[in-house]
């Protein structure tokens, strides 16, 4: 029983599609409502399906066959040849079945929240045609069976997110914002598709070798034990492994979407989309996707585990530089912004930590992106409440709003203990996992430095709830604020819900990988310290930040420099800003474009000139006239006699 | 008279009824019924292909020969035949030119100078360009050619516009030095092949001296490589787009382009695969440069048709870059290049001539925000931005990920981390394209409305869309349902990679 459900998996992608056709050319030119309706329709019945899906797939019955991979729907989309050749399908396992659970969630809320929110604005029916293709791409990405679908979908999740933060495309940071976050993501995703160049002629030629009954790009082909096998035979000119840097080039593309340093300036700045596009792409969703992507390719990733250590590596290091930055950011979306790189880094640590030995890593990984999904969610669902009722994303232009907002205050109070990691809430959970890795593979670098990052957390976010919802009205703006719709506050509610309860789902039970997990529950020598984090960094910001608000302007004075490279992200974006501009298009462009026109082509016009000009010289000569060619004959009869003279002399 | 002659008379006889017509304002509603004619004799054409080769798919044989071939003696004593026939890759060009020759009228229906001249001469053109498809005899072959490359001088001098005669010149001349060395080598191939034929099937079966080919390839590829714009023979290409009028822009970068291509690859590499084997590196080398040279170079362009222009340098690049990799992957991403270069480059020429009709200029920086006016225009300038930067889901993407594999996985004859280098070169291209794409489209249409005379404009009429919507349905239907297109096409390259093999050392396909 139940087949039927794994088998019409592929209707959960395919809802989205078929409603961003038919919204997308037939609804939205008649009816701008009735488009968005059918939009966020669809992407419910798609939530419903993956819900009944998830159920069905977890289910206690069918788990011990079910949580299998399955493939229940394949088509052959493209033969490049003999033996290669790209099948789109749908693929479940635990970790597919689960984003299918986060994406459809938070895309059906924030398409039900938008319905609101970007009420009487112009373009939305636009709008909620580019929320359907991004659902649908980054659906697809999730049950992509092989790495170039994942790339396929990868890419159009890319260019709906170009869409997106572009979509008031009349102001000029939202284009320069759009423009930079595809480039910079297109740059990183260079690195992807070199890497799948080398994974697809090297599992060419394995697959000459190794019958595995799948293609050189599928999964199942490349976490096939034997393949791994002989890839890690493959060395480059130097001996280095090859298959270590197809790896490293396929996390540049993972970087570039989940936004690592040094790939992430594209997603503060991305902020400038629509508030609900956001939490659902910026957020919850697309950036996670180079997470999803190290995961879905970890049992590749584990066989190197020195790329594993350099993701560790890089994971920490964003996930401190972004929580110091988050400190000092007056706009309420960008700290939002900063502390999505920071968790994004926990998470990607968290993965270069895992082995197939100990995989505690990998679940926790995943159990921080599904409960980060719902807080995150909802955080910025709430900035969206609050930037709605205020007309301000600046923290400083805010305050007093807990009496006249007490839905979105709450709600958000409830995600800023979630994301702080306060027992119950579903981030202490799933924190915890994750320090529990770093400290029991003894990594105590990683482990001190995640705790670090986790009283940071707490103090920046609790620094923008306290300037936003307590002290007094900052402006006149901010005293005349009132409570969102109800049509907004219900997704802020259902989520606020989810942020309580999701940490207790045995998630360990349902995904995991390799060995059987060592410990299970709470670990108190992690749990007590990461608490004890948590509200040093609560308690600090509430001293400063509530009352008369003077403590944080004489940290930032004693601070000095310091405090102005933080704020000014650590100047990466002038270092970017610089080699783009004054070097690549200065030094590069620039000479090709003059040397195309002056010395190639002046080539071309020199070789005409010098046949005008010979032509020229002849014609001087045809004159015409008779009495030129006369004085010519005259010349050349004297010359020639002369000559002729001369030689008959033997004097020449 | 078989179909294929058809397809080559019915634009031809479409001029005549151009010239016949009485009513001058009658003249594009002809040309319009004329091509789109030929448009159902295209489509009736590819299908009966199709069942062709399906019903045949298992003997390999037919599968990979030419079909519904036409053959007539025309001057027996020096060998010359009227020989028409198709395979995929004649299919797929056909397909291409026929639906840029229906939106290219569409796209000129306001022209009103000459326009009679103006249509004939277009349709001469492209006659001569089905002819060059079609036509497997290179005598034949090299009499469409001209006829295809020369009324260009008079349709860019008559009805162009800045420096037109320049231009025009310019293009011309260039074009002809690339004509002169293919006559050259055609020369050589007929006297050298000793069968005193220009039948194209008959010297294929020649295996011609070491020696001979080394001299002769690189001839006729450079011949070829000038019309499709091959560094550094492609300064035609700025200046000719720059100066014509909006339909010879597409036919040119459409089309004509893609004949150098195609004669790259089938006869080029076909009839002399030693001297491909010999001098691929070199091309693939030269392409490379194509390739990034034309990327860097569209970032820094003012005119919305240098920018195009200096756009299909680069890609044009990748089509020879894919012919010069010598495997079935290059190969087939060559042609898939083709023709979604093609299809894209109408599109962005037919929409550069109407955002032009509307704010009469084209240089990039005194335009902006004009998307908030010409919403359809500006959609589908995106579409065509996307797909040559090489999103998935449009043709663009097929094409290049046929062409980096291609070059990627190298072939015997050459050395394969060179090719590899190249390679990543080479791709490297995506991303400046994406930079001049979105710098270059946004600054037209997004921000805010820089010049109030930009207010009043309008969106696309009715012909605007459907010429827009046709290159743009298509360029999404190559990208979503590539196999069809592959279908069509694998066959016919296994007859070029039999004989580079058969004179090689290994006998796997893509080795």
């Amino acid at each position: 029983m139940g087949e039927w459900i794994t088998n019409s998996a592929w209707l959960i992608t395919a809802l989205p599609l078929f409603s961003f056709i038919i919204v997308g050319l037939f609804l939205r030119p008649l009816n701008e409502k009735l488009a968005a309706g059918v939009a966020t329709a669809s992407i419910g019945l798609a939530w419903l399906s993956s819900l009944l899906l998830a159920s069905h797939y977890f289910s206690a019955e069918v788990s011990a066959e079910a949580q299998k991979t399955l493939i229940p729907w394949t088509v052959e989309w493209l033969k490049f040849q003999e033996g290669v050749t790209v099948n789109f399908g749908v693929l479940l396992d635990p970790i597919s079945v689960m984003m299918l659970v986060v994406v459809t969630t938070v895309s059906f809320l924030v398409h039900f929240y938008s319905l609101s929110y970007m009420h009487g604005e112009s373009g939305y029916g636009r709008y909620f045609t580019y929320l359907n293709l991004f659902t649908f791409s980054m659906l697809g990405l999730v049950v992509a069976p092989n790495i170039f679908q994942t790339y396929f979908f990868w890419e159009l999740v890319g260019v709906s997110s170009f869409l997106l933060i572009g979509f008031y495309y009349q102001k000029p940071s939202a284009v320069a914002a759009s423009k930079k976050a595809f480039i910079v993501t297109r740059f990183a995703d260079l690195g992807f598709f070199i890497g799948i160049l080398i994974l697809g002629y090297f599992g060419f030629k394995i697959s000459g070798e190794i019958q595995t009954g799948s293609q050189p790009l599928d999964y199942a082909f490349l976490t096939h034990p034997e393949v791994l096998k002989a890839f890690l035979n493959l060395h480059l000119a130097n001996g280095n492994s090859l298959l270590a840097l197809a790896l490293l080039l396929v996390f540049m593309g993972a970087a570039g979407k989940s936004a690592m340093f040094p790939l992430h300036i594209w997603l503060p700045d991305a902020m400038e989309g629509p508030t609900p596009v956001s939490a659902l792409i910026h957020a919850a969703t697309m950036v996670v996707a180079g997470v999803y992507l190290v995961a879905r390719l970890f049992p590749v990733f584990s066989t190197v585990p020195d790329v594993l250590t350099v993701i560790a590596g890089i994971g920490l290091f964003t996930s401190a530089f972004a929580a110091i930055i988050a400190c000092t950011q007056d706009d309420i979306k960008r700290v939002l912004a900063f502390s999505t790189l920071s968790q994004l880094g926990y998470m990607m640590f968290s993965l270069g930590l895992a082995t197939m030995a100990e995989p505690l890593g990998y679940t926790a990984s995943m159990f921080h992106l599904f409960t980060h999904a719902f807080f995150k969610a909802l955080l910025f669902l709430g900035a969206g409440s609050i930037i709605h009722a205020v007309h301000s994303n600046d923290v400083w232009e805010m305050g007093g709003l807990k009496k006249k907002m007490p839905i979105t205050h709450i709600t958000f109070a409830m995600a800023v203990l979630a994301i702080a990691g306060i027992w119950p809430f579903s981030g202490f959970f799933s924190k915890d996992e994750i320090l529990a890795t770093a400290l029991h593979g003894e990594h105590y670098v990683h482990f001190i430095g995640g705790l670090l990052v986790a009283g940071l957390t707490a103090f920046y976010m609790a620094r923008i709830y306290f300037l936003s919802f307590w002290g007094k009205a900052r402006t006149e703006k901010s005293s005349h604020a009132h409570e969102s719709s109800w049509v907004m506050l219900a997704p802020l509610g259902f989520l606020a819900l989810l942020s309580l309860t999701t940490g207790f789902i045995p998630f360990a039970e349902f995904v995991k990988i390799g060995a059987p997990l060592q410990q299970e529950g709470i670990d108190l020598h992690v749990a007590i310290p990461g608490t004890l984090m948590a509200l040093l960094g609560l308690s600090l910001s509430a001293w400063m930040y509530t009352g008369t608000l003077n403590v944080p302007k004489k940290i930032s004075v004693a601070l000095g420099q310091f405090y102005v490279a933080i704020k000014n992200k650590f100047y990466v974006d002038e270092v970017y800003s610089f080699i783009t501009h004054q070097i690549i298009f200065r030094f590069v462009a620039a000479p090709v474009a003059w040397f195309d026109r002056n010395v190639v082509d002046g080539g071309v016009n020199l070789t005409g000139a010098a046949m005008r000009g010979w032509s020229s010289a002849l014609t001087l000569i045809q004159t015409g006239q008779l009495q030129t060619y006369l004085l010519w004959f005259v010349f050349g009869t004297v010359t020639a006699s002369l000559l002729l003279w001369g030689i008959f002399l033997g004097m020449v | 008279m078989g179909i294929l002659s058809w397809l080559i008379l019915i634009p031809f006889l479409t001029a005549l009824a151009v010239i016949f017509t009485p009513d001058s304002k009658k003249i594009r509603w002809v040309a319009l019924i004329g091509t789109g004619i030929h448009l159902v004799v295209t489509a009736v054409a590819s299908w009966r292909y199709l069942e062709l080769i399906q019903g045949n798919f298992d003997s390999k044989a037919l599968f990979t020969q030419l079909q519904m071939t036409e053959k007539l003696p025309w001057f027996a004593s020096l060998g010359i035949q009227y020989f028409l026939g198709v395979d995929g890759i004649s299919m797929l060009m056909t397909i291409l030119t026929s639906i840029i020759i229906f939106t290219g009228v569409l796209a000129s229906w306001d022209v009103e100078n000459r326009a009679r001249e103006f249509y004939s001469l277009l349709l001469i053109l492209v006659t001569g360009v089905f002819g060059v498809f079609l036509s497997f005899d290179l005598f034949l072959f090299f009499m469409f050619y001209e006829v295809a490359v020369l009324p260009m001088y008079l349709l860019i001098g008559v009805w162009g516009t800045g420096p037109k005669e320049y231009s025009a010149m310019k293009l011309t001349l260039m074009l002809m030095v690339g004509s002169a060395l293919l006559l050259v080598g055609f020369l050589a191939l007929y006297h050298g092949s000793g069968l005193h034929t220009f039948d194209f099937t008959q010297i294929a079966t020649v295996r011609f001296p070491k020696e001979f080919q080394f001299w002769v390839f690189p001839t006729i590829f450079i011949g070829f490589g000038i019309l499709g714009a091959l560094y550094p023979f492609h300064t035609w290409s700025p200046d000719g787009h720059a100066s014509a009028p909006t339909a010879v822009s597409m036919l040119h970068a459409g089309v004509l382009m893609k004949m150098g291509g195609y004669g790259a690859l089938r006869i080029a590499v076909y009839l002399l695969p030693d001297g491909a084997k010999d001098w691929g590196l070199f091309f693939m080398g030269l392409t490379t440069i194509n390739i990034l040279y034309g990327a860097f170079g569209a970032i820094k362009q003012k005119d919305l048709k240098f920018f195009t222009a200096y756009s299909s340098v680069s890609h044009c690049g990748m089509v020879l870059f894919g012919v010069a990799s010598l495997n079935m992957l290059g190969f087939k991403g060559a042609v898939y290049q083709m023709f979604s270069h093609g299809i894209m480059t109408g599109l962005f020429f037919s929409l550069i001539g109407m955002v032009y009709g509307r704010t009469h200029t084209r240089i990039i920086s005194e335009m902006g925000g004009i998307a908030k006016v010409m919403p359809w225009l500006a959609t589908c300038f995106y579409i065509g931005g996307f797909a040559s930067l090489g999103l998935p889901g449009l043709a663009g993407f097929v094409a290049e990920s046929h062409i980096f594999l291609g070059g990627f996985f190298g072939n015997v004859w050459s050395d394969i981390t060179v090719m590899r280098i190249l390679t990543i070169l080479a791709t490297m291209s995506i991303v400046v394209t994406a930079v001049y794409v979105l710098r270059g489209l946004g600054s037209v249409f997004l921000g805010p409305i820089t010049d109030h005379h930009f207010d009043g404009l309008t969106d696309a009429k009715l012909t605007e869309k459907l010429c827009t919507g046709i290159l743009v349905a298509t360029l999404i239907f190559a990208g979503v349902f590539p196999i069809f297109m592959g279908h069509m096409i694998e066959g016919s390259l296994v007859p070029i990679l039999n004989r580079l093999q058969a004179s090689g050392a290994l006998a796997a396909i893509g080795h």
